[in-house]
């Protein structure tokens, strides 16, 4: 355990530097050029130079990816030139807001997708399997920009029972809160609900048909026991990571529900950023949630040990 | 006694509610710095508007009236202008607005490293300060754009000291002498603004505090202010007004822009002018224009909220060159001049924003030239991209959109002056450099009419951009609120607004 998680651990810093590296030079493959769009309407040939010499443009990409990293080294992300805020200041703004986004959808993706897929899996070709099955297929092909403006005409043009949009902290006013984020974390839910039901119910049929399952049956074992805590645990591993994968994808923001619900989360952060061609910020926010990623998939890796004694061994 | 309790406790609830009350604004895009030297942006002088008084402000009909100015002169030789200020006025520190804060301001736009407003001053070659509470500024050359220039972000003055203090950092907490100080900003999420207690006109302003909202999407917005949440939004969507219009607790407002559309052609820029029919020979833009029917892509493309229009100013401005009237849709005679130019189907590629109005706008100018004979091949651009593309000349045609100054130099100048910064087109003569010149240096209006006429005339022959419309700002708010000044630059005045 000890040994492979050391391997792990030693695999990180490579990979981060290599995601560095990729984010750096993609985002300057990007047609376009930050100092023209940063100049504005104007054009003014002044502050043109003015920017190309400040995001050092005339330099060769590798220099300029030396003066990045060197700063991210030292803990300066850099500096948002559209509005003049450091980066690493705007991440910590976004952060809480995202993750509590992620969080709530992740929650009502889990509450409705697994007991969904265990029941449509138990009641394979049942009224509750096709019932189950066509609302997942809703779920999956919904668009969520479509689906959150709907949400929006009914729940508050029409009934007035929510927001229409917009953020509230919750150490303001933790009702004003949740009835801003229960929409937006729905859209999202919803979608994610629909992949853990199917991948649930796959790995639970997998499961149910295997020997130890029949086993534990013949032990006389109730169908309860033999489901919940023989048939799911052994299911859940695939469904682990695709919870972690998923809450990944959340965190690095969900741009469109975000740009919906106008949600102040990394989704929105980073498409203005890129098109508005703010290096620093895209550069730093893009490298902030990869290492996100890459932490989760290792808690991921971490979390089979608990559920699945055979590799502990 | 119960009655009179309830009706004591009724007038007291009423004066709190009056006491706080906060005006919800819904913007459409997040503004970008709120520092007025290096601010580059439509949306965020909607918020100046609110939080940055100007030495000048423009009225309804395009008059310059006073604001931290209350009276100007210029000299007999037109160089200089000299301007009495408001006395009694103070900064949001507490610091007194003078001639002398004046002069830095007006040093601090043309100084200041990334100043976008250095190009606008750039005639202005000293601030002298006359006595404490005038100012004189002499110009390198007479410069008529100047009072429209004040009544900008180059007339907005900052708290010398607070900037003096914070200059690397200004635009994240701005110090001005607005009737509404700043308080705080939460990227892409609310700029929130609070009532200036030592606001020279505070008589007028009926607000406690103001916080502007960017919401991107129009639906979104517009759903913001159905439901309550939002008393104000700018920008509504064209589809969106016949639906306002029916809702009984809504008022809606429109304004023809100072801005215009149209269709940016490479004349000259780069060698894609010379390999193209279209950007080689006059005859072939003509039958481009003729082919077009300025009514007809109004209604398609913006739901006919828009003035058509053929000059960098609309045809209800004071300076339209009336000589150059829009001219009609004439198939025939399009077919005509492509025939005698020789190239009877020609075929170029139009390179526009991807926004489902420009998409629109692109189609029906497609169908429409088709009609010509003319192969209009659409080129979807994001637009960082394409403007970088047309800065290069990388473009056949390109549907670019100007926000508008007060001042026709404004719209004209760089667009149509030799090796400006934003004349894609590279069309460069010297005559309409000259001419651009002359109306910079002559301040009488109808002398500037006649020279605009000329140039009109001349612009037309050559048709480096193809004018097509004036949009409408549109603005939609709850009913309740009074006292809305429509003032064709779009930005919202604080000033008398009332709920």
């Amino acid at each position: 355990m000890t040994q492979y998680l050391a391997k792990r651990l030693a695999a990180i810093l490579p990979t981060i530097f290599f995601v560095t590296v990729i984010i750096f030079t993609l985002q300057q493959l990007l047609p376009g050029d930050a100092a023209t769009i940063m100049a504005g309407e104007d054009q003014d040939p002044n502050v043109i130079a003015y920017l190309r010499q400040k995001l050092h443009l005339d330099e060769p990409i590798p220099v300029r990816y030396g003066y990045w990293i060197w700063g991210v080294l030292h803990g300066d992300l850099g500096e948002s030139l559209r509005i003049q805020e450091p980066v690493l200041g705007l991440i910590l703004q976004k952060l809480p807001v995202t993750l509590e986004l992620a969080a709530m959808a992740m929650l009502i993706a889990l509450v409705i997708g697994i007991p969904a897929g265990i029941v449509s899996a138990i009641g394979k070709d049942s009224v509750w399997d096709y019932a189950a099955n066509v609302v997942a297929l809703w779920g999956l092909s919904t668009p969520n920009f479509w689906l959150g403006i709907l949400m929006i005409l009914l729940f508050s043009v029409q009934l007035g029972w929510l927001p229409a949009s917009g953020y509230v902290s919750p150490f303001e006013d933790l009702g004003g809160n949740l009835a801003a984020m229960i929409m937006p974390a729905f859209v999202l839910g919803n979608a994610i609900a629909a992949l853990l039901m199917r991948h649930t119910r796959s790995a639970m049929l997998q499961v149910l048909n295997a020997d130890y399952v029949r086993t534990a049956r013949a032990k006389g074992l109730d169908e309860r026991t033999v489901v919940l805590k023989h048939a799911l645990r052994n299911a859940l591993t695939p469904i682990i990571t695709l919870g972690a994968l998923e809450f990944g994808t959340l965190l690095s923001g969900a741009v469109l529900t975000e740009q919906v619900f106008s949600i102040p989360g990394f989704g929105k952060l980073i498409v203005d950023a890129v098109f508005n061609r703010d290096y620093a910020v895209v550069q730093g926010v893009v490298l902030f949630t990869s290492t996100v990623y890459i932490v989760l998939n290792l808690l991921a890796d971490l979390a089979y040990f608990l559920v699945n004694p055979r590799l502990r061994a | 006694m119960n009655r009179k309790f309830v009706m004591a406790f009724g007038l007291a609830l009423a004066a709190s509610a009056s006491m706080a009350q906060t005006l919800r604004i819904g913007l459409a895009e997040d503004p970008d710095v709120l520092d007025p030297s290096l601010a580059r942006s439509f949306v965020g002088r909607i918020v100046f508007a609110s939080l940055c008084d100007k030495l000048v402000d423009i009225d309804e009909k395009l008059n310059i009236v006073p604001q931290l100015a209350t009276s100007w002169q210029w000299s007999a030789d037109n160089k200089s202008l000299t301007m009495k200020l408001r006395p009694g006025v103070t900064f949001h520190d507490g610091e007194k607005f003078d001639a002398a804060a004046v002069k830095f301001n007006i040093e601090r736009h043309k100084t200041i490293a990334g100043s976008n407003r250095r190009g606008e001053l750039l005639p202005v070659s000293s601030v002298d300060v006359v006595d404490d509470m005038t100012v004189r500024l002499n110009l390198s050359a007479p410069f008529s754009p100047l009072l429209t220039v004040l009544a900008d972000r180059a007339g907005m003055m900052v708290s010398p000291k607070a900037a003096q203090a914070n200059p690397a950092n200004f635009g994240a907490k701005p110090v001005c002498s607005g009737p509404f100080k700043f308080v705080q900003r939460i990227a892409q999420d609310k700029i929130t603004l609070e009532r200036y207690d030592n606001y020279w006109d505070k008589a007028n302003i009926h607000f406690d505090k103001i916080t502007f909202q960017p919401i991107v999407d129009a639906t979104v917005r517009l759903a913001n202010l159905k439901s309550g949440q939002l008393d104000f939004i700018e920008r509504v969507a064209p589809s969106d007004v016949a639906a306002i219009k029916k809702e009984g607790k809504l008022g809606l407002a429109r304004i023809t822009e100072l801005g215009y559309q149209g269709i940016t052609i490479n004349t000259g820029k780069s060698d894609f002018a010379q390999k193209n029919p279209l950007g080689r020979d006059p005859r072939v833009r003509e039958a481009f224009e003729l082919s077009l029917d300025r009514a007809g892509i109004v209604k398609v493309a913006m739901d006919g909220e828009a003035e058509p229009g053929n000059q960098w100013v609309s045809p209800g401005n004071a300076f339209y060159a009336k000589n150059v009237p829009i001219p009609k849709r004439d198939v025939a005679r399009a077919k005509q001049l492509l025939k005698e130019a020789g190239v009877p189907n020609p075929s170029f590629t139009l390179m526009t924003g991807t926004t489902s109005d420009a998409q629109r706008l692109a189609q029906v100018v497609q169908a429409m030239a088709k009609d010509a004979g003319f192969d209009v091949k659409i080129q979807s651009t994001e637009f960082a991209t394409s403007l970088n593309l047309a800065d290069k000349g990388q473009f056949e045609a390109y549907v670019l959109a100007w926000s508008g100054r007060a001042d026709p130099d404004g719209n004209l100048f760089s667009f149509h002056g030799c090796k400006q910064p934003l004349n894609y087109s590279g069309e460069c003569r010297a005559n309409w450099d000259e001419l651009l010149n002359r109306s910079r240096a002559t301040l009488d209006p109808k002398e500037r009419i006649k020279i605009f006429a000329t140039l009109a005339a001349e612009i037309e022959k050559e048709r480096p951009i193809i004018y097509l419309y004036h949009r409408n700002w549109l603005w939609a708010f709850n009913k309740k609120l009074t006292g809305m000044r429509t003032v064709p630059d779009g930005l919202i005045r604080v000033q008398g607004l009332k709920m």
